[in-house]
């Protein structure tokens, strides 16, 4: 996915003029924040099954290597072919040779942001596949040439009158207005691409080393066509989904339907194992495995490793501020809300993503619902202090910063300047006691409103206050 | 170098992984001792705790008293819903009498126009209300996917607590692990559009349980 997270600030504006993406995100808020409440409210032990979701995450990071080896072991006993990629440009590689060799002309693809994160559809594309997505969400996305804007409901900016109008004009048939009418449409246009197709593309939302299984969650059953029909399955994901064993995939299951989609369970957990047996019916005769690291190495052993743990539910961006007022597209790359204003810049640089960890209030509304307590906040400010130390802050912001260092560590003249701006402010508000514009600072008071201030500085209503207090006693 | 000896190695340098630690020995004893974390309790008896959960998933439940009863449910759910009375089933089922109640069973795979799949589990959890089938030769998958019905049928004594359960019994079966394991938590659906809940995205609209009481 093309990276365009420079434009935050730009495309931030656009968002928030957008009526119909605005009123989508109202009602996402009601939906999956009152989901996940309700449904862990079902849960009488949930701190506990928290705590244990962390630690199993958190135990497999500190032996990720070992897991790795175990799960590659397991995997390749079972028939599957494990593949290592660096980079997203080596998970491209590998599918257009995987491709090439199994004589491929056309792939169903199910659900996968690390596939987002490669462009596999476009490198596909450029080496003659047809590319078919059938995630819902992810088809209508492929007719818009649109990015999701949502990890777990990709097409969340889109209303349903503009899927009315998009299928009406690539399907070339009259047009539906009713949801179900819609959903039986791309069911009926998609059905026969499950049945011709050569490959079938899937992530995984974990990999398991005591088995050497892939595990995908879906609810609409396209993740079970597309490792079930086509002859050839590949398994796209990153080295960190990996979990030692059966039970942890019981302990995880209990919280991500819960925090993703506000659901007790999703409705198919699809375990694949190896290739066909002999004697199968059905499932795929080869089955590819393909690791990436993609950055995330750079995350292990140090101050961001936390990170790692991430199980992608989405809960972050559901409950946070900034992506309810802005939606996904404004964050630029495949990652949105908290988890992506970490990820994005380090997977991507983070001279190439500055105002992402800054696009957060610190409310740490992030923080309490993560299901496996990655302390958000913490590491965005992390990223803030390595921006600063990289001197990748704009000037205005250093020497602002620098200055205000000096006269802070001088008191009579702090207490002078803060004297004159607060006089100064007072008189500036309007009637109502707001500025709706500040000079030097309109790019604060865009957005809002700064209260005036009432004329006088803290530090001299203190003084006052002690000496009527003092002479009350005296 | 190759990727994987790169990214292995990058892996333990940033862990500080000193060879000999004897690491390795306790992430095996880790797997092998297959520990199971902080769990809800499952509480009361497993078939109504089944069956509540099933229901809130919009999975419909039938109740019959033994497997011969199961053509005669299949019947009556098949005509009172409207639904073409030719299906297809998994092998095991292919044995009993079908046309007497005038239900018209092949016993194979499913394909695209079949319109009804008949099926086995290999066990259900009582904590969500949740289906298990296993793939195999006699047990395809394709069965409980392409059709627009899914009928299931479940026997009381194969209702587990809860995931870990089933994963306990999972590893006494002899073709373990077997190559595909689904999890079927009711009819398939979506949200995507307006998030709008709708069923039958591309799995099955209905799918109805029959539970066997013997
Ligand atoms: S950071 Fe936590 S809340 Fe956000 S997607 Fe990852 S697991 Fe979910």
């Amino acid at each position: 996915m093309q990276l365009t997270s420079h434009q935050f600030k730009a495309r931030s504006r656009e968002k928030l003029a957008d009526a119909n993406l605005q009123g989508a995100l109202k009602k996402l808020q009601g939906n999956f924040v009152k989901g996940r409440a309700d449904r862990v409210a079902e849960l009488e032990n949930f701190p506990a099954i928290r705590d244990a979701a962390a630690a199993i995450r958190a135990r497999t990071l500190d032996h990720l290597d070992l897991y790795l080896e175990e799960f590659e072991r397991n995997a390749t006993a079972r028939g599957a072919v494990v593949h290592w990629a660096e980079t997203t440009a080596d998970v491209n590689r590998i599918v257009c040779e995987l491709a090439a060799k199994y004589d491929v002309k056309k792939v169903v693809k199910s659900k996968s942001m690390v596939s987002e994160e490669c462009a596999l559809n476009d490198a596909l594309e450029a080496a003659g596949v047809q590319v078919v997505e059938t995630d819902l969400g992810e088809y209508i996305l492929q007719l818009a040439k649109e990015a999701p804007s949502h990890i777990v409901a990709p097409v969340v900016h889109k209303s349903k009158d503009q899927v009315s109008d998009l299928f009406a004009e690539k399907h070339n048939l009259p047009r539906k207005t009713g949801i179900p009418e819609l959903c039986k449409e791309a069911r009926e246009q998609l059905r026969p691409h499950f049945a011709s197709a050569d490959m079938g593309i899937s992530g995984a939302n974990f990999i398991i080393a005591e088995t050497g299984s892939t595990l995908i969650v879906t609810n609409e059953g396209n993740g079970r066509m597309c490792t079930t029909l086509p002859r050839v399955h590949v398994a796209i994901t990153g080295i960190e989904k990996v979990v030692p064993t059966l039970e942890d995939i019981a302990t995880l299951m209990r919280l991500l339907p819960r925090h993703g989609t506000g659901q007790t369970i999703t409705n198919y957990i699809s375990v694949t194992t190896g290739a066909k047996r002999q004697d199968d019916t059905d499932g795929p005769e080869h089955f590819h495995i393909i690791l990436l690291d993609g950055g995330r190495t750079k995350l292990l052993g140090g101050e961001m490793q936390d990170m790692l743990r991430c199980i992608r539910c989405g809960a972050c961006m559901n409950h946070c501020p900034v992506y309810q007022s802005v939606g996904g597209h404004a964050y630029g790359w495949v990652y949105p809300g908290p988890m992506g204003s970490i990820l994005t810049p380090t997977y991507v640089g983070l001279e190439n993503a500055l105002d992402l960890p800054n696009a957060s209030t610190l409310c740490n509304q992030c923080g309490v619902v993560c299901p496996v307590k990655i302390p958000l906040p913490d590491l965005m400010r992390k990223l803030r202090e390595k921006q600063f130390a990289q001197g990748l802050k704009p000037r205005t912001e250093t020497w602002g910063l620098a200055l205000w260092r000096w006269t802070a560590q001088r008191p009579r003249i702090y207490a002078m300047l803060t004297q004159i701006a607060a006089r100064v402010l007072a008189v500036m508000g309007s009637s109502d006691k707001l500025i709706h514009n500040l000079p030097f600072g309109g790019g604060w008071t865009q957005g809002r409103d700064l209260p005036a201030p009432q004329g006088k500085t803290f530090r001299e209503l203190y003084k006052s206050a002690r000496l009527s207090e003092t002479q009350k006693l005296g | 170098m190759s990727s994987r000896e790169n990214i292995l190695g990058r892996i333990r340098a940033s862990l500080h992984r000193v060879d000999g630690d004897g690491a390795t020995a306790r992430v095996h004893a880790h797997i092998g001792a297959h520990g199971m974390s902080a769990r809800p309790s499952v509480v009361g008896d497993l078939t109504a705790g089944f069956r509540e959960k099933a229901l809130a998933l919009s999975t419909s439940i039938d109740e019959v008293v033994n497997i011969q009863s199961v053509p005669a449910a299949v019947a009556a759910y098949l005509s009172a819903n409207a639904l073409p009375m030719n299906a297809v089933c998994w092998q095991a089922l292919g044995v009993l009498d079908w046309a007497s109640h005038g239900v018209t069973m092949a016993a194979r795979p499913a394909r695209e126009s079949d319109k009804v799949g008949v099926t086995e589990v290999f066990c259900a959890i009582a904590e969500t209300g949740t289906l298990m089938t296993l793939s195999g030769a006699h047990t395809p998958p394709v069965t409980s996917l392409l059709p627009e019905t899914h009928i299931a049928v479940l026997r009381v004594s194969q209702i587990v607590p809860s995931m870990e359960e089933a994963w306990q019994r999972l590893r006494e079966t002899p073709d373990y692990p077997p190559r595909a394991v689904n999890f079927i938590s009711g009819p398939s659906r979506t949200a995507d559009i307006e998030q709008t809940l709708t069923f039958g995205a591309h799995g099955p609209y209905r799918v109805h349980v029959i539970l066997v009481n013997s």
